[in-house]
């Protein structure tokens, strides 16, 4: 039964970006990837080839990669073409050999999106995400100063569609999907998941501005509606969410333009 | 020899935390700005606590080697983290919780620490929620609970099956707060590679930059070590692939003592090996057993066969035959054992052998698919992302795996190590969990340390140090510092061996597994300690690490990391000899009841052993600090 099926061995020959560094040429290199069992995952082909050209003497390929259990968000390949490769709802690392046919010939590529620069190979630099998040990704609350947990509420729809949002791990494969660059997913997910909840209402309107002038401000592109970025994402998050986020940057920014500030806001206190 | 002190405050359990934070030395807000604080590592500890101690008013660095905090591993947890609300009225008490953790922990952890921790378990969750961790929650729109192993109250709190990934992002979000309003530096791609000490006291870190290759010094007023656990030693675990031990363990050759290097939980539910290749091993939430039955064949040859076509009479419930009142829900170290001796026995399952049967069928009976998927999907489904099976038709095949490390580098009450100035939170020290950790209990302490301990305990510390005395990075031991970690990385370069560095990788995991896993004897640890310098050795002259140090190399990286298991896999069997007892995860065979449990001998063992650096190839010294029971009696651990 399985155990038969599954020792058929398979070879593959890849296409990988080689790149020294960020401003450096890169070019395409062949590697042939022999006799894989189809149960090995893709990063695990990846591990046995660099241990052999290791053992060459050469040097092995750089590759983002840690949990390889599809939840720290560091894979960001994109295989033949797909961030993520071929398989829905998935990072890199839960891809498999035996998605592959045996003699195929794979493109293995970074993310490619301006705001992320390649570092090496396929390793991009995904810093811009932490700096949209410091732009208000977060609610403003000092540690101990929280009230008993069950003083706040929170309806179970509303928990529930704040998980679906929060279950973004932040990998980047929203903005490679994307041929504009735009981080709209991404943003709008972290956006959504605090709008939906009470606690997140006092920062709304100044959460969605700054953190959408900052995505702006870093170089990624609007969104055209094409809803590639959720059929890229690992967790299938929903372009839902942006519309959601675009409800709230429309109205935050009508409030903000008519709002009346208190006096006492820009002094210091006492 | 290390002066052990464990400043355990006087008077009632109760009253130990609240009595000696009122006593402690504070450090007045307008001098906080003048010391800096280093924190390496981001995960649930390490965030918690920079967020935390720059909200304080300290200058706070953070240094993680990822790209970004939010990387860590803490962010695989599934399950939940336990907290003593008693929301579901249920008897639940700080008392309660207490309790099932040092008796989880088969009494070697101490008291105070492990009361200390019940008592903010409940102002984490609040911290958490106020955060925007989007908790499950009941219709009524207050916070929902489940159930956990080793309990007989429902206190775990869980975001569905990703309970680690909210709690970072929570405490993540407070540092990037932190960050954004400059009070917090963050250093990404950041390795720490060497903790320099300053007349006797821990004065700042030497880091690699893993994109430019750059050595740097950094200085600092206290160190913080929130660096996670050392499974990786074993190669084959559910840590993340660069988990690493390297942090705590060249704090360990400064001097630092590592405390029960031989805890290790073995988890019996993840999805077995399945080839030489193999990086990672995949965690299957300890849940299944409320629905799963566990079984091998009972007879030999038919564990090639089809499970399906093997009836009933042929079939070995073994976890229900030997553990009748417990049956499939047996603690995670009896369950872990229980499998191995059936794969011993030659009775496991698979293409290696090693593997045993978490079946479905009669939960489908009797809940139908529709009512299993519904319980389980998630994990049907990432199983079948595995193994290309499906659990509705096939039972899973499971085998334990090495998920957790209780030792860690000593501390005393304060979470500070026996240097002075060096804090260590969360995974990577030794403090609360004993032999064994609890299901939902290690969320509970990495932030129980990052947001509600060391921000407290740190000002006594620097309370001693006058304002602006940290020295400068032109100092004698910062120099030191670097040239030892520029000469270990110029001696992996320079070796031009044949074998990458994972070829040791897998062999020092093997015997690791072999001898010092799930059960261990004298003859193999012994073997073991003969084994592992033979294969350093081997290393050393045969390793081959390509490109240099002055850029992005990844071989580098690894092999640094793998040096130093090699030393840390010694340490760990020679812990595991020395302690001649069974205890939690750590099952010597030659102290077993004859029903197999672990028989642990109070009078000789009811101590940490807290190992202490002598040299290279010098045998280090264990350190005994006394475990004192003073409000619990030490029973026998059972859960029949």
């Amino acid at each position: 039964m399985v155990a038969e099926s599954s020792t058929k061995l398979i070879s593959v020959t890849l296409r990988v970006w080689r790149q020294a560094g960020p401003n450096q040429a890169g070019r395409f290199v062949e590697y042939k990837a022999k006799n894989c069992n189809p149960n090995m995952s893709f990063l695990e082909m990846l591990d046995v080839v660099n241990d052999e050209l290791v053992s060459k003497g050469e040097e092995p390929i750089a590759f983002a990669h840690d949990c390889r259990e599809g939840i720290c968000g560091t894979c960001s390949l994109v295989i033949d073409g797909k961030p993520h490769g071929p398989h829905r709802g998935i990072a890199s690392c839960q891809t498999y050999m035996r998605s592959f046919e045996d003699g195929a010939v794979i493109t293995v590529e970074p993310f490619r999106a301006k705001p992320f620069p390649v570092v090496k190979d396929l390793i991009t630099d995904r810093s811009a995400f932490d700096k949209i998040q410091q732009a208000g990704g977060f609610i403003s609350i000092r540690t101990g100063a929280a009230p008993d947990a069950n003083s706040i509420p929170v309806p179970k729809e509303n928990a529930d569609l704040a998980m679906d949002a929060a279950a973004c791990i932040g990998c980047g494969a929203c903005v490679a999907a994307c041929k504009n660059a735009s981080a709209m997913l991404f943003v709008s997910a972290k956006v959504s998941q605090l709008s939906l909840m009470p606690q997140g209402q006092p920062e709304r309107d100044t959460r969605v501005l700054n953190m959408v002038a900052k995505m702006d401000e870093l170089g990624f592109g609007n969104c055209t509606n094409q809803y590639e970025c959720s059929a890229a994402c690992p967790k299938l998050i929903s372009h839902d969410f942006i519309a959601r986020m675009n409800k709230d940057y429309l109205a935050a920014s009508f409030r903000s333009a008519f709002r009346v500030k208190s006096n006492a806001a820009s002094g210091a206190a006492g | 020899m290390a002066k052990l002190e464990s400043k355990i405050p006087s008077g009632p359990l109760a009253d130990k935390w609240r009595k000696h934070k009122a006593e402690i030395k504070l450090v007045n807000p307008a001098n906080k700005r003048k010391y800096e604080v280093i924190v390496v590592g981001g995960g649930l500890a390490g965030s918690s606590a920079a967020a935390t101690l720059s909200e304080l008013g300290y200058k706070v660095k953070c240094f993680v080697f990822h790209d970004t905090p939010r990387r860590a591993h803490s962010i695989a947890a599934q399950g939940g983290i336990n907290a003593a609300k008693n929301y579901q009225n249920d008897g639940d008490s700080v008392y309660r919780l207490f309790y099932d953790t040092i008796k989880g922990g088969d009494y070697r952890a101490r008291e105070a620490n492990v009361h200390r921790l019940a008592e903010v378990s409940v102002n984490i969750i609040d911290q958490c929620a106020a955060q925007g961790v989007p908790f499950a929650r009941e219709y009524g729109g207050l916070l929902a609970n489940r159930s956990f192993g080793g309990a007989q109250v429902s206190r775990t709190f869980y975001a569905r099956g990703q309970t680690g990934q909210q709690l970072l992002l929570g405490a993540y979000s407070a540092l990037m707060k932190q960050a954004g309003a400059g009070a917090v530096e963050i250093l990404p791609n950041e390795e720490m590679l060497d903790l320099v000490i300053v007349d006797g006291q821990a004065k700042g870190i030497i880091s690699r930059n893993l994109i430019s290759g750059e050595i740097r010094r950094w200085s600092a007023d206290a160190v913080v070590l929130a660096t996670g656990g050392y499974g990786n030693v074993f190669n084959l675990s559910t840590y993340a692939r660069q988990s690493n031990g390297t942090a705590i363990w060249r704090a360990y050759k400064r001097g630092a003592c590592f405390a029960n290097p031989c805890y290790t939980q073995i988890h019996p539910t993840c999805i077995p090996v399945s080839g030489d290749y193999q990086s990672k091993l995949t965690l299957m939430s300890e849940s299944l057993r409320n629905d799963g039955r566990i079984w091998v064949p009972k007879k030999k040859e038919d564990c090639k066969k089809d499970p399906n076509t093997i009836p009933e009479e042929d079939r070995d419930y073994y976890l229900e035959r030997i553990y009748p009142s417990f049956g499939n829900l047996a603690p995670r170290d009896v369950s872990s054992r229980a499998a191995k001796r059936m794969c011993d026995e030659g009775r496991g399952v698979g293409e290696t052998g090693l593997g045993v049967y978490l079946d479905f069928s009669d939960a489908i009976k009797r809940l139908g698919e529709a009512g299993v998927r519904e319980r389980y999907g998630n994990l049907f489904d990432i199983y079948h992302e595995i193994t290309n099976e499906s659990a509705y038709k096939t039972p899973m095949r499971i085998y334990p795996a090495v998920h957790y490390t209780m030792g860690g580098l000593w501390v005393d009450y304060n979470l500070m190590s026996n240097i002075p100035g060096l804090f260590v939170l969360g995974e990577a020290n030794f403090s609360d969990h004993g032999a064994n950790r609890l299901g939902a209990s290690a969320l509970m302490q990495g932030l129980a340390d990052g947001y509600f301990v060391l921000p407290y305990t740190i000002g006594d510390y620097l309370a001693t140090q006058k304002p602006g005395s940290r020295p400068k990075t032109d100092n004698p031991a910062f120099k030191e510092a670097e040239e030892n970690v520029t000469s270990i990385n110029n001696r992996l370069l320079n070796t031009k061996g044949r074998h990458p560095v994972s070829y040791f990788h897998k062999r020092l995991g093997q015997i690791m597994w072999n001898y010092c896993g799930m059960a261990r004897t004298r003859e193999g640890l012994e073997k073991a300690l003969q084994e592992i310098p033979a294969l350093r050795e081997e290393f050393w002259s045969d390793v081959r690490v390509p490109g240099s140090a002055d850029t992005l190399n990844q071989s580098l990286e690894q092999a640094g990391r793998v040096a130093d298991f090699m030393e840390l896999g010694e340490l760990m069997c020679r812990d595991a000899l020395a302690r001649e007892e069974s205890c939690g995860g750590h099952f010597r065979e030659e102290y077993q009841y004859p029903d197999g449990e672990c028989k642990r001998d109070d009078e000789k063992f009811a101590h940490v052993a807290a190992w202490e650096y002598q040299g290279p190839d010098k045998t280090p010294l264990r350190n005994v600090e006394d475990l004192n029971y003073e409000f619990v009696k030490m029973s026998v651990r059972s859960y029949k």
